[in-house]
């Protein structure tokens, strides 16, 4: 990946690898849209930092900010939020599967030979 | 570069040694995750793993390098560098089993795997979900913190 969409991709990462920054778009997600000085005080951090946040989740594309008078309104971006989601849960989906194998694979080999055990 | 880690486990009715020869044994291991496993399951060890598509019949191979080998509880490699690329620390992921002996011969296996960058970002389906549908998206969410850990509060 290191045509375009692998960068974007990194900036995407990087933008949901932060638990700060999951918290703001979890607080988007539940609360629609917010300004910024709105978010404050729901974060354990200054409104610079969530401004700063902000801009790093804007620009993965994860936020999107329009102007209602003389406020700046932030609010998630469901499709980037998705797409993130998705990839990490067919990660996660693929672990299982191999989990589930090797689970199926060593209690078959362990009922075949069982080792004697002072448990049984 | 981000530093995304998934965890997932499962507890199996099998002591670790029993465990611990599924995950490490190359034979073993053509049967839960590649086709093929041609590498030496010792530290730094380079090979190949061979994962044929069954849609396509094709065969896909890809560079793995070992990395701790720590019987009968640790055992992690790379994978997942870019085609021609050897995986080490930057260009791919890690992938690390943790065993822990439990009571009743029961082992926990738990995997983690870290360097996630690189993953491919599908495209399909995208505009179906550009409406708004804030229900969905606590979902959606929901399953994202599930997997990374949300935090607190």
């Amino acid at each position: 990946m290191t045509d375009a969409a692998g960068i974007a991709d990194d900036v995407l990462w990087a933008a949901i690898a932060d638990p700060s920054r999951r918290r703001l778009l979890d607080l988007l997600v539940q609360g629609g849209e917010a300004t910024a000085s709105g978010l404050a005080p729901e974060v354990p951090f200054t409104r610079q930092a969530v401004t700063k946040h902000l801009a790093v989740l804007e620009q993965a594309g994860l936020v999107s900010r329009h102007k209602v008078g003389r406020e700046v309104l932030f609010r998630v971006d469901p499709g980037r939020l998705d797409e993130a989601t998705r990839a990490l849960a067919q990660v996660a989906q693929r672990w299982d599967r191999r989990l589930a194998a090797i689970k199926r694979l060593a209690e078959a080999t362990h009922r075949a030979a069982p080792r004697p055990s002072a448990t049984s | 570069m981000a530093d995304l880690t998934i965890t997932r486990e499962i507890v199996i009715e099998a002591p670790v040694e029993v465990v611990w020869r599924t995950i490490t044994e190359p034979d073993q291991i053509a049967l839960w995750f590649a086709d093929r496993v041609d590498v030496d399951i010792r530290p730094g060890a380079a090979g190949t793993l061979v994962f044929e598509d069954k849609a396509t019949a094709e065969a896909v191979s890809a560079a793995v390098v070992v990395d701790a080998v720590e019987p009968p509880h640790r055992f992690s490699f790379r994978w997942g560098a870019p085609e021609g690329e050897t995986p080490v620390p930057g260009n791919s992921a890690l992938a690390e089993f943790t065993l822990i002996a439990e009571a009743g011969d029961r082992t926990r296996l738990r995997v983690s795997e870290t360097g996630l960058d690189g993953l491919p970002w599908p495209d399909e389906e995208k505009a179906r979900y550009a409406e708004d549908h804030r229900d969905g998206w606590r979902i959606h969410f929901g399953r994202l913190g599930a997997l990374l850990g949300s935090p607190a509060g």
